[in-house]
């Protein structure tokens, strides 16, 4: 088990090439990212939602990117701009603005017209209906845009380390220069623990913020999307 | 453009090279899919056992997968078979759900007078459950086909072929051309696909107009 063997070394885990540097990197470019992208995304995404105009640029534009390759959109820009931490991160706002722009824009569009109706009877004006009612009811959405804008920053950060970004891709990459498997396995284990982990915190923050009254929303429709009577109902008779 | 038009034959290869790679897998995932997501959808337990597992294993960036697929099914770390393998798995990881959500979602009415019709489960399963989800898998075909197209260029960083080539290739030798002619050939490709799973899925499901002209008319 050369790769374990790797991992426990203590000499891998000191030092500017350490493991906790590359991971501290990669997790700094992933927050720096997401930050930027949330500036961007939020409010336009909410006031799309809320106006109800662009909508259909916005799901264009979420699946538009499913299709563009992130890798050649890393070597395009760092080829523009040369070397350093410009490049890459630019390249990853441009990745992580459509989940979370979609997200945002459909959270806000699906809030219950009702809801709305109510607060605007009790008085509030449009921006207090976006930031006091839409926007908390958009939460999940908003979150679960987060969420997918995260594993898309993590993984691409990692191929970015083919244009000399820091961070775990580095151990794949130099790995990969001087056929150093272990190496390679040993970041590609990383990198596959950091995109679990931060999806499972994503699901800890859903509980932590999203509205408990909005948390048993979900179940009952859930349920009537999935009837659980179907199959039982079907093998009865 | 003096770029492609001096490059033709190399692009053409490359590109049979990207669809060698990011096709299988999609066709492959979707054969897997289907008694998976069967399977999946007979028990409540199955069904959160195999959308947690699947969830999981779409979790995992490509191209750290690519690189731990050899170590766990033994095959050669640079081997392009890990390519397609970790390909399908996120085929796989996406159209399960699908397809269990899919197979749900068929009205029980249909189910049950299929059964009183005297169809068995196999039989009821080929010719009204899996027919009838038909509209749904299709959707979650593209989606996968997609980002198996856009995800082969990844490859292209550990030295797999395909159009991800054109990237690294014009990034080490400074042509812009080159990257942004792989763009645009990546896009073209999943647009097509997508065009295509579309039509067939059309295809698939002639009821689908005939209930909508029905409606209008009614």
């Amino acid at each position: 088990m050369n790769v374990f063997s790797y991992l426990t070394d203590p000499a891998h885990w000191t030092g500017s090439q350490g493991i906790p540097v590359r991971l501290v990197e990669h997790i700094g470019y992933t927050l720096l990212t997401v930050v930027i992208a949330l500036v961007i995304a939020v409010p336009i995404g909410a006031w799309i939602g809320h106006t109800g105009r662009g909508g259909f640029a916005v799901v264009g534009l979420a699946n538009g990117l499913r299709a563009l390759p992130t890798l050649g959109l890393l070597v395009l820009i760092v080829g523009a701009t040369g070397l350093g931490l410009l490049g890459p991160i630019t390249a990853l706002v441009i990745l992580a603005v459509p989940p979370i722009l979609a997200g945002t824009y459909a959270g806000v569009r699906n809030v219950d017209s009702a809801v709305v109706d109510a607060a605007r009877g009790m008085g509030m004006r449009g921006r207090e209906v976006l930031l006091g009612v839409e926007l908390p009811n958009a939460l999940p959405l908003i979150i679960s845009g987060i969420r997918s804008s995260v594993l898309q920053v993590i993984s691409t950060a990692t191929i970015a380390a083919y244009v000399a970004l820091g961070g775990l891709g580095r151990f794949i990459i130099d790995g990969l220069a001087v056929r150093d498997f272990p190496q390679m396995i040993a970041g590609s284990v990383l990198v596959a623990l950091l995109a679990v982990a931060a999806d499972l915190r994503h699901a800890g923050l859903q509980k932590l913020v999203v509205s408990p009254g909005l948390r048993a929303a979900p179940g009952p429709r859930r349920l009537r999307a999935v009837p659980s009577k179907t199959p039982d109902a079907a093998h009865a008779a | 453009m003096g770029w492609v038009s001096g490059n033709l034959p190399l692009i053409g290869d490359l590109t049979l090279q990207h669809l060698y790679f990011a096709l299988p897998p999609v066709v492959i995932g979707l054969v897997l899919a289907i008694p998976l997501g069967w399977l999946a959808n007979r028990t409540r337990v199955g069904r959160t056992f195999t959308i947690n597992v699947a969830g999981l294993l779409y979790t995992i960036p490509s191209l750290a997968l690519f690189v731990l697929l050899p170590p766990l099914l033994g095959t050669r770390i640079l081997d392009p078979i890990n390519v397609i393998i970790a390909l399908t798995v996120y085929t796989v990881a996406l159209l399960v759900r699908t397809v269990a959500d899919a197979l749900s979602a068929v009205p029980p009415v249909v189910v049950n007078s299929a059964t009183a019709m005297g169809y068995g489960p196999l039989r009821r399963f080929a010719a009204v459950e899996l027919p009838l989800s038909v509209p749904v898998v299709v959707a979650g075909l593209r989606v996968a086909a997609v980002s198996s197209i856009s995800l082969v260029t990844v490859g292209a960083v550990i030295g797999f072929g395909g159009l991800g080539q054109m990237f690294t290739d014009g990034f080490q030798r400074g042509i812009p051309a080159e990257i942004v002619t792989g763009i645009v050939l990546v896009l073209l490709l999943a647009l097509v696909v997508d065009g295509l799973l579309l039509l067939v899925g059309r295809f698939l499901t002639p009821w689908d107009r005939v209930g909508r002209t029905a409606g209008r008319s009614a």
